[in-house]
This record gives C-alpha cells, structure tokens and sequence, in this order.
C-alpha cells in the first residue's frame, strides 16, 4: 500500500479549476519536491492532503485512509500528518516548550513530563535545544520555522508536509531551515515539500514533480528531470528560475 | 424643609457611587454571560446559530436602554412577575450591554489570524481544544481595551436607572437637588464624581490599546 | 391574576405617538446637523490648531465623554435656572444632545480627515493650491467619505439617546409611551410598541444611510 495516493483529484473556487484531475502515487520515504509557478495549484494540492481543503471530485488515500470522506475522522488522520506552513503559525502567546506539547498533552493525552522530555528531544534535533522556554517573538525567522518543524515532529507522523517553509525568510536564515529538513529526510520520513529551493530539491528529494495549471505536467527522478526536462512548460520554468 | 448644600452633602454623594459602581459589577457579570455567548454563536460554523446571535444583536442596538429598563421594570410588574428595580435593571443591562460586548467579543475572536485555527487543527486539536488554548487566550488580549472602554459606557448607562427609581448616584442627586434646591452645584458634583471614575478608565484602556499596537 | 395581552389601547393612541415620533425625530435632525460642525469645527481645531485650540477641545471632549448624558441635560435644565438662565425643555435638550454629539463626532471626524495620506496634501501644495483649496478640493470628499460609516452608526445611536429627553418632560415619542401608558396602564404593550418604533426607526435610518453612500460616494 502507497503511502499517499491521488486518484483524479479535482477542486476548484468557484469558476476556477485549481486542481485539474490530478493522479500522484507517493512511497514510505520518498521526498517529493513539488515545484511550478504560483497559481499552479502546488499548494493548493498540500492543503488538500489533511484535510485543510475541501475537494470536489476524486480520491486522496493516506496509508489507505480516504481523507475526503466525510466519516473519515480527520483529527485522527491530522496525528499522522504534520504540516509546517510558509508563515510558521506558532502560537504566540505560548512558549516554545508549550507550541510543542499543546497537541501531544491534548490529543495524545501524554503526561506534561512525558510531552516536554519529547519536546527536549525534537528541539535538539532542529538545532534548538536551548530556547525550550523561549517565546516566539524573541526567536528569529528560521528559528521560528525550526521550531514550527520540532512542533510537527513531536507528533511523531509517518508523513510530513511542507508548504514553502524558507520563501518568508530572509536569504541567510533558509540554510539552517534547509539542514534540518535534510536531517528530517535522513531519518526516513516521508516527506512532500511546495519548494523554489532547487538546490534541496538536488540533493535530497527522490522525485521532482512539476505542476502546471493544476495538473502533474511533469515528473520523475531529480538529477534527470531538471537536466533533461521532457515539457516545454518545465523548460522554460527552469530557465526562470534557474537563472 | 431646604437644607444647605454643604461638604455632607459632597460626601454623601460619593458614597452613593457605590451603588452605581455595584450596579456596574452585576451589569458587567450579566452583560458578558451573554455577550460571550453571543460571541462565541456569531462565529459557530452553524448558519442559524449565526443568525439568532445576529438577530438579537440587531435588535437590541437598535432600540434605547430607557425601553429596556421600562419593559422589565414596568412591563414585568404589570405582568404579575415580582420585579424590583435591582432585578429590572440587571435584566435589562444584562440584555442591553451583552449585544454590546458580543460584537466586541466577537471582533477580537476574528481578528485572530484564520493561520492560527489551521496551526491548531492540523495538530489534531478539537475545535474546542483550539478555542481554548489558542484563540480565547489571543483574542482576551485584544479585546481588552475596548472592554474597558464599555465598562466605562456601562457606568455612564447606569444613571438612567434612575428613572426606574434605582437609587444610585444621579438618582441620589435628583433627591438633593430637591431638598437643597440647589440643582447646579449638586449636578456638577454628581458629574465630578462620574468623571473621577470614568476617566481613568478611559485612560488605562487608550495606554492598553497604543502598547497592544506596538506589541502587533 | 391573569394578564392578556392588549394591544388595541396603545394603538389608539396612534395620533399621539405620531407626535412624539415627530418630536424625536426633529430633535435627532436638528442635532446631527448641529452637532456635525460642532465636530467640525473642533476637530479642524485639533487637527489644524495651535496647542491651546487642542487642549480646549481635549478638555470639551473628556469632560462630555467621561460623564453621562442624562447629568449632562439635568445640569442644562434644572442647573441652570438656578444661575439666572431658564431653558425650554426642547431648547435645554437640543444644547445637551448637540454637545453631546459633538464631543463624539469629533474623534470619528478626526480619524476621517488624518486619513488623508499627507502625500495628497503635499501634492496640492506643489501644485500651488492654497489651503483652503486643498481642504475643499482634496481633503473634504475622501475624509467624509472615510468618516461616514462610523459617523452613521454615531447618528443612529444618537437617535436612539434623545430617548432621555422624556425625563425632563420633552414630549418625544418615549414621553408619548409614558403618557399612554399611565392612561391605560397597559405597560408592557405599550414599551414594547415604543420599542419597536424605534427599532423601525433604526432601520430606516441604516438604510437611508446606506443608500445616500451609494449614491454619493461609490459611483
């Protein structure tokens, strides 16, 4: 069984079609980088993976789970799916230490102790062990986004989704962004990444796929398809942003 | 009789803001149960909880607090219901000031970033999870200074109590007028002694508000 | 004892409450209109003025902002008097009520006329229009036009305030109320009627309101 699954996917607003019958097949431990101009339904499609979006025709499976059913219990389903967003959402008025045991104390009913010795280890995974009784405010972007990551971690998903988590930062703080998901890659997640780094993408996806207009216009292993790109559209995407 | 209005009168008159000020406090209790109610309806993902929460609030900011007051006080009595004017009032302040703060309420709750909701529920939380730990504790802080500001409305609003005989400090200024005959003096004392509680307040909710606009 | 609803007494009276609706909505006309330059004026004195314009209006509104109305017509009509100058009721609650409105308006107006971004000013003035020019030319429309919400929803609260003027014997439409209803003593239908005039009365004005932006402002 694939651990995600799209099966003629199609959403739309209105009149717009942002999700045009789109079919996608993701295995435990594969990166996707999912790469396309704005507008082309990149993140829409990420949304759409926990639930966050409502689709109006075809299937999205995670490990055989129909997320747009309505029976399907999405908080269940939401334990297993992390998502860390382009403008990190941490909870404000919560310290680092709380943004990262809230959902483990609420919905996995950990004990308080139990919660903050996981969050103890997730920070140090991103790199952040120090600033557990930090408040966001007095944190920097990258660290705000490291964090945002260590919050999903401590969840302990099989699938992690990233919607373009380094464009809001400035330049020099996606580095120590990018090292962590490259240390979240190694570890074997499954991980689906909405991304303009080309350079992560190289290194460390294991599939590039390429959207336009709302559907997979393109995809396949990295190092062959951003050298040898089949479409037009890819190509003259590459030149744009390559360049 | 006339008597001479003298420093006893002065401090009579102070001390009569206490029952304005405890009129307040019940005001206040009564009109936030059903202004967080109503805030909270306004933005229940049901159509028609929506709705009745709309619905109330229309009515009651479109008509005086003086029907209000006359309806409960008046109406109820007529009715067969004992109702005195402690019970009138805080129904009627209760019913008047909650419309109020639920609009307020329910601004602060949607002013709250919508990301925030989705940080929460794509952690797993339940909607009530999500309202408490993350939105209520965000949207207090924002609604603090326009609360403030209300309670200060509130405190002004209760001189119409008067008119249903409640006695607190414009009703106690109504009956020394009366027996010193010296309706001027006993009128700018009665608005002193208003303003020197309602304008710190005023204050304190304009510092809240310009700090909470830094702190954004 | 049993209490049937009876409407028929209050609607009777219906010539009655005619005049107190009458009544009230003279007084809400009059002092909108007045009470709008009065914002006017103070808050061009805010906004313009030298420091000592700013401190008296900041004392004018704090003072009437920080105390209740209903104190604020008791000291006009029954204070008064006692210094010399006697005032008709509809006259001492026309001057409380315009006060009132005015100290306000001037806040809302105010925020309407510094939302004007200083670029537009500047503008005018290398185009080398003189001030007065640029108020009525450049500033007037948009400042009216960001004030008109909140000072419509000031209005309409107004409207709903001159019900306190029944306590110094006004014969507004709440007055009216209380006199039918001492007539008949049918008190719960009679409020409940009141009520709902005003409520009518709200509405009527959102929505004249609203049609008057349409039509001026967002064409």
């Amino acid at each position: 069984m694939s651990r995600v699954e799209l099966i003629n996917v199609s959403k739309q607003y209105g009149p717009l079609r942002v999700l045009n019958d789109v079919s996608l097949t993701i295995e435990t431990g594969e990166v996707i980088a999912i790469i396309g101009r704005s507008g082309s339904g990149k993140s829409t499609l990420l949304r759409c993976l926990n639930g966050l979006e409502p689709i109006q025709s075809g299937t999205i499976m995670i490990d055989g789970v129909k997320v747009n059913d309505p029976d399907t219990d999405l908080r269940k389903l939401r334990q297993n799916v992390g998502i860390v967003f382009q403008s990190f959402n941490l909870f404000p008025h919560l310290s680092v230490s709380d943004n990262i045991t809230l959902a483990p104390r609420l919905v996995l009913k950990q004990s308080p102790d139990q919660a903050r010795k996981i969050a103890a280890d997730v920070l140090a995974r991103v790199g952040l062990a120090d600033k557990i009784d930090a408040m966001p405010q007095q944190l920097s972007g990258g660290q705000q986004q490291r964090v945002a990551i260590a919050r999903s971690l401590a969840m302990n998903p099989q699938l992690m989704l990233f919607d373009e988590v380094t464009s809001a930062l400035d330049p020099e703080l996606t580095g120590e962004v990018l090292r962590v998901l490259e240390g979240v890659a190694r570890e074997g997640m499954t991980m689906i990444l909405v991304t303009h780094e080309m350079g992560f993408a190289r290194h460390f996806a294991t599939r590039i796929v390429f959207m336009h207009e709302g559907k997979v216009w393109e995809q396949g292993p990295v190092a062959e398809t951003l050298s040898h790109p089949q479409t037009a559209e890819l190509k003259s995407f590459l030149d744009a942003v390559l360049n | 009789m006339i008597r001479e209005f003298g420093t006893g009168d002065i401090v009579y008159l102070v001390f009569a803001a206490r029952w304005t000020l405890a009129l307040t406090a019940l005001a206040f209790a009564g009109g936030a149960i059903v202004g967080l109610t109503l805030a909270v309806l306004r933005i229940s993902p049901l159509a028609p909880l929506r709705f009745l929460a709309s619905l109330y609030i229309q009515i009651v900011q479109g008509t005086p607090l003086l029907v209000w007051l006359f309806l409960f006080y008046f109406g109820l009595s007529i009715a067969g219901l004992p109702v005195n004017a402690w019970t009138a009032a805080a129904l009627a302040y209760s019913i008047y000031g909650g419309a109020f703060l639920g609009e307020i309420w329910r601004g602060a709750l949607i002013a709250v970033a919508p990301t925030q909701w989705e940080a929460g529920a794509s952690l797993g939380l339940t909607y009530v999870q999500q309202m408490r730990h993350i939105i209520m504790p965000q949207a207090v802080r924002i609604a603090t200074p326009p609360t403030i500001g209300f309670l200060v409305q509130l405190i002004k609003n209760t001189s119409l109590a008067a008119t249903i005989g409640f006695v607190e400090l414009t009703r106690e200024g109504q009956l020394t007028s009366a027996s010193t005959y010296k309706p001027f003096a006993v009128y700018i004392t009665v608005a002193c002694i208003y303003f020197l509680i309602c304008f710190p307040l005023t204050q304190w909710s304009r510092r809240l508000e310009e700090r909470f606009n830094v702190a954004r | 004892m049993k209490y049937g609803l009876q409407f028929r007494d209050v609607f009777a009276a219906w010539e009655f409450l005619l005049e107190g609706l009458a009544v009230t909505l003279a007084l809400s006309v009059c002092t909108m209109v007045l009470g709008f330059f009065l914002g006017l004026a103070c808050a061009c004195a805010r906004t313009y003025g030298g420091a000592r314009f700013k401190q008296a209006v900041t004392v004018y509104i704090e003072t009437i902002r920080n105390t209740p109305l209903l104190v604020q017509i008791f000291l006009l009509y029954f204070g008064l008097p006692s210094l010399g100058l006697r005032l008709e009721g509809f006259d001492a609650a026309l001057i409380a009520l315009v006060i009132n409105l005015g100290a306000y308006s001037t806040e809302i107006i105010r925020a309407g006329l510094e939302a004007i971004p200083k670029s537009q000013i500047e503008a005018g003035q290398s185009l080398g229009l003189t001030p007065w020019q640029i108020f009525r030319y450049i500033i007037v429309f948009p400042a009216l036009k960001a004030m008109y919400p909140a000072l419509s929803s000031q209005f309409i609260l107004l409207m709903l305030a001159t019900s306190v003027v029944s306590q110094i014997s006004v014969q507004d439409l709440f007055h009216v109320g209380s006199i039918i209803q001492s007539r008949t003593f049918r008190d719960f239908e009679v409020y409940t009627v009141i009520g709902c005039i005003y409520l009518a009365l709200a509405f009527m004005m959102r929505g004249v309101f609203a049609v008057i932006y349409r039509q001026v402002f967002a064409r």
